[in-house]
């Protein structure tokens, strides 16, 4: 169990409800979406989507291509990751914009910026490039901050004396990221680039089934695939992408990520042997294998030496010990003034656009909000109702959780917005239809984080303190109040905070459907959202995509960082 | 020997802040090193003995006066020096081998000699059959050896040693400290000096020529003391006795009169008096040693091995029972006062009011419960009273020496604290009269 404790951290730190640095990282990012309303307006009026084969022998290429959107997203994540985090552990002054602007984009609902990527994309692109270019992007901003924050973390967090021996013993850039910084990181950004991945299905998924209206954003893919199939009733092709879907995700996850961490298990840090340290019998038949051992050998041994050894000449040690670069440098001032007017520019034209927006619809955005707020609360509140119990009972039993363990990962693994058609196809026909599949995509989207939070804070509860309330002879409703919810307290609220962030998320794709060619739509800021994407209303997108953000971050900062904190403080185990 | 200046410190100081907060680390340090020297910087924690050997070895740049290399103004880390770290600071993802091989890779050295030089230094510091080891599989001692492989591999001029042995059992620090010694005396290793750091005064006799002693507040050099006793050592001879009382002389100091002593409140004119950080069980076990014993002074040098403590922590726990007025101390004896004999022999509640009566005297003490009582409801927020010492002291300093006071306050009954609302209070139940007194 010891790897979930890995898995979900949530970076809150203490401090005001909203300092300089978010306020500007807040205006950065209002200018960048002021950009994309202003491109989106150029955007065409009608989008025709792909033609999407339902033939089975068409899922190995549809499979493909959602596999490579992941895998660009994946890569550019990563490029950005390591510059990003660099750039903000060694650079004092760029530290003070860069990290609350990682602050505040880890906690926005990423899926509400879709629509204007993809207008705006659409908009000076060729069609079936933007939609691409738009999926990766957003997969991409997924993905990106939290491997970003764990980069910059462990880099702010390599100790004093290792960074010293680097400098004494003169190891230069290249040999101090390939000797000291990556290794040092490695464990985290392994784990957190699986978390990554694994969150990175959801908003692929999002993006191939995206239409609205006239546009029709589609990308072929596993999505797409599956959209079609249950617009069309098809039960037999619905069976065969959801088989297909599982089965990329588990092949992926046992040829790429589980070899990966066992191999990552190297890098630790820890001066201690582990008891049980990660396996996968994927990497340990690669590196028994003698094809694998002469390719180190005599391929990558002789050219990371060549290669060491060109940059060791060309590039030596400055002679400097590293320290936080302090000092302006003119471009640096230069482009820093670039971007402050740019950003003021745009801000000017957003707030003309907005006071453009009238005041009823500013009505319908207040209403939308509250109603969305309470799905995503009812959906919370039910899964908390099954996955503190089921948590707890799989937490603190052994044999249990053997059994349900691997059930529940693949079960999780499926991404909420796969299935969404799906459940869409069930329940569209019920009474307040719509309404129950938002609340219930919402609901598969979230449990999951709680599920396994609560599964990691039972299992740390100290064996030594079940003993002693076995001893005071506390039973039912005493154990549960003085042991089990107190221990669990800070993986509940760390797992409700990442829960209610995809339920805001998941409300985008929830609360307007286009389905078996009729187009549903519940009250909610989502719908607002798409609906102000069809209609090609532009300011009012912009002010529900806004209205949304600050509704979420203020949420975060007034409710879920004053838990955390609470957790932090009084209820850290450790 | 040869005589020749290897290494001069002109007037070092390293300070840090700016302005009002401004701190001094190390002050006008001047200290040569000549070829063919053993030194020891010796002092309390805190003293920028630490400071001082990054500075020398280039890895900070002091903010004022020279650092001379063989007559050269040092520029950046010094190419000639290599360090042993206190840690080891070994990459715990390179095994043995790699760890010193990454070493001699990056001076340039080929692949083939590399492996060939790797494993001579690690054969002659005693690791043959450990070289695919990982540190983490290894004891201290072992990973220390190949903390020394690793810095001598670079073949340095000036070897740094930062506290090498303090991080280890008190065996392999010894097997190690002779090991040393043989290479170094014996001339196996091509280095011309060794400067190391250490709290322990023991070590430092038993190793260095000469002694450099500092003191803390701020840091800097109080005496040079030469060794001059051949190698080996022997620690129960007269000479090395005398040795290690004279520096705990210097290191303890004389009690000055209590005004002195004590030093002043925050805020006002003169320099405050920081908290030695003990365990005030530890001093109640110290008096107590001290008490039962018949006579009326102790050599402090043998309370270390009596007590079974470190130089660092006997020298803070005699400094606060200096400054509680439980003690006197002078030419390296420690000596009960009559206040610290009823102590250590008074019932636990006794002791506490003891405690409470010297404790309100410290001025810092003193200042805490005036504002305190000047507080409306006679409680303030932890934050607030930080932020009041931070004007006295740096930030990380401040935040220890309001949480030994409010210990010291805990325990003598004078202060509560509530970690929940984070709020310091006075103690109710033993200062009634007092809170009426100011209503």
């Amino acid at each position: 169990m010891t790897q979930d404790t890995h898995i979900f951290h949530t970076s809150q730190r203490a401090g005001r409800l909203l300092t300089w640095g978010d306020l500007a990282a807040l205006a950065l990012i209002a200018a960048a979406l002021y950009l994309g309303a202003r491109l989106a307006f150029d955007a065409p009026e009608v989008v025709a989507g792909p033609q999407i084969s339902l033939a089975p022998a068409a899922l190995p290429w549809y499979t493909a291509m959602s596999v490579g959107r992941m895998s660009a997203a994946y890569a550019l994540s990563l490029l950005f990751t390591l510059f990003y985090g660099r750039l903000a552990a060694y650079n004092r002054r760029l530290e003070l914009v860069l990290m609350p602007l990682l602050d505040v984009l880890q906690s926005v609902p990423i899926l509400s910026f879709l629509p204007l990527v993809l207008l705006s994309l659409s908009a000076i692109l060729p069609q079936k490039l933007a939609v691409e270019l738009a999926s990766v992007v957003l997969i991409f901003t997924s993905q990106v901050w939290n491997m970003t924050f764990a980069w910059y973390q462990s880099l702010t967090t390599i100790p004093k004396e290792l960074r010293e021996a680097g400098s004494i013993f003169r190891l230069n850039t290249w040999m101090r990221f390939k000797r000291l910084e990556l290794p040092f990181g490695m464990i985290s950004l392994v784990w957190n680039s699986m978390m990554s991945w694994a969150g990175g299905w959801f908003f692929l998924m999002a993006a191939e089934i995206f239409t609205v209206g006239e546009r029709d954003f589609r990308l072929p893919g596993l999505g797409a695939y599956l959209h079609a199939a249950a617009d069309k009733s098809d039960y037999t092709a619905v069976a065969w992408g959801l088989a297909a879907l599982v089965l990329t995700v588990v092949v992926i996850d046992q040829l790429l990520w589980r070899p990966l961490i066992a191999w990552s298990e190297r890098f630790k840090v820890e001066m201690v042997e582990t008891d049980q340290p990660p396996t996968s019998w994927f990497y340990d038949l690669v590196i028994r294998s003698n094809l694998a051992r002469l390719a180190g050998e005599r391929i990558i041994s002789p050219l990371a030496e060549a290669f060491d050894r060109l940059t060791l000449r060309r590039f030596p040690f400055s002679g400097e010990a590293e320290g936080k670069e302090e000092s302006w440098s003119w471009p640096g001032v230069i482009a820093a003034g670039l971007v402050s007017a740019g950003a003021l520019y745009a801000l000017y034209r957003l707030g003309l656009m907005l006071v453009a927006v009238p005041l009823v619809q500013w009505g319908g955005i207040g209403v939308g909000l509250l109603a969305t707020l309470l799905r995503v609360a009812l959906a919370l509140l039910i899964a908390l109702a099954w996955t503190v119990p089921v948590g707890v009972a799989i937490g603190t039993n052994r044999r249990l959780a053997a059994v349900l363990q691997p059930v529940v990962q693949v079960t999780a693994s499926v991404p909420a917005t796969a299935l969404f058609p799906v459940v869409l196809l069930v329940v569209i026909d019920m009474p307040a239809g719509l309404n129950l599949a938002a609340v219930l995509l919402m609901l598969m989207g979230t449990q999951w984080y709680l599920l396994f939070n609560i599964i990691a804070g039972a299992s740390a509860i100290p064996q030594d303190l079940k003993y002693t309330t076995e001893l005071m002879q506390l039973s039912g409703w005493m154990r549960w109040r003085t042991l089990i919810l107190p221990a669990i307290f800070p993986y509940l609220v760390t797992g409700a905070i990442t829960a209610t962030g995809g339920a805001w998320n998941a409300s985008i794709v929830a609360e307007y459907q286009s389905f078996g060619g009729r187009t549903l739509s519940v009250t909610g800021i989502g719908s607002l959202i798409a609906q102000a994407t069809a209609l090609g209303d532009y300011p009012l997108l912009l002010a529900a995509t806004l209205a949304m953000v600050l509704a979420v971050i203020l949420i975060n900062r007034l409710l879920w960082r004053r838990l955390y904190l609470l957790a932090e403080d009084k209820y850290r185990m450790e | 020997m040869n005589d020749e200046v290897l290494l001069r410190l002109e007037n070092i100081t390293q300070e840090y802040g700016t302005g009002a907060r401004r701190f001094i680390a190390v002050e006008n340090v001047n200290l040569t090193l000549d070829e063919g020297e053993y030194v020891a910087l010796l002092g309390p924690s805190g003293c920028g003995k630490s400071t001082l050997l990054r500075i020398i070895a280039g890895l900070q740049p002091p903010s004022r006066g020279r650092v001379l290399y063989r007559g050269q103004p040092l520029r950046g880390v010094n190419p000639h020096a290599s360090i042993v770290f206190q840690t080891f600071a070994l990459f715990p993802w390179l095994n043995v081998l790699e760890n010193v091989e990454l070493a001699l890779q990056v001076k340039g050295v080929e692949p083939g000699e590399r492996l060939d030089r790797a494993v001579d230094l690690l054969d002659r510091v005693g690791l043959d059959g450990f070289e695919t080891a990982y540190p983490r599989e290894l004891s201290g001692g072992m990973r220390q050896k190949v903390g020394f492989a690793r810095a001598m591999a670079v073949e340095p001029e000036l070897l740094c040693l930062d506290e090498p042995f303090s991080a280890l059992d008190v065996l392999s620090a010894e097997a190690l400290r002779g090991e040393l010694l043989e290479l170094w005396s014996e001339g196996k290793i091509p280095t011309k000096a060794i400067l190391m750091v250490s709290h322990n005064i023991e070590e430092a006799v038993f190793m260095a020529d000469r002694i450099v002693v500092m003191d803390k507040e701020p840091g800097r050099i109080v005496a040079e003391l030469e060794v001059g006793l051949p190698h080996p050592r022997q620690r129960k001879s007269p000479e090395f006795q005398k040795m290690m009382d004279q520096v705990y002389a210097t290191l303890a100091g004389e009690t000055r009169p209590e005004s002195e002593e004590m030093g002043v409140a925050p805020g006002e004119v003169g320099v405050t008096r920081r908290l030695p950080e003990v365990s005030l069980d530890d001093l109640t076990g110290l008096l107590e040693h001290l008490a039962e014993s018949d006579l009326p002074q102790h050599d402090i040098y043998l309370l270390e091995d009596e007590l079974g403590v470190d130089t660092d922590r006997l020298l803070r726990l005699t400094e606060t029972a200096e400054l509680l007025g439980f003690a006197v101390i002078g030419n390296g004896d420690m000596e009960l006062t009559p206040l610290g004999q009823t102590f250590a022999e008074a019932s636990i509640l006794a002791r506490k009011e003891i405690f409470a009566a010297r404790a309100r005297r410290l001025p810092m003490m003193r200042w805490l419960l005036k504002m305190l009582h000047a507080a409306g409801d006679q409680r303030l927020k932890w934050d607030v009273v930080e932020s009041a010492l931070n004007l006295e002291f740096p930030p990380e300093v401040a935040q220890s020496q309001l949480e030994n006071l409010i210990n010291w306050g805990r325990y003598g009954e004078l202060l509560a604290y509530d970690v929940q609302t984070e709020e310091i209070s006075i103690d109710k139940e033993t200062a009634p009269a007092y809170a009426g007194a100011v209503r």
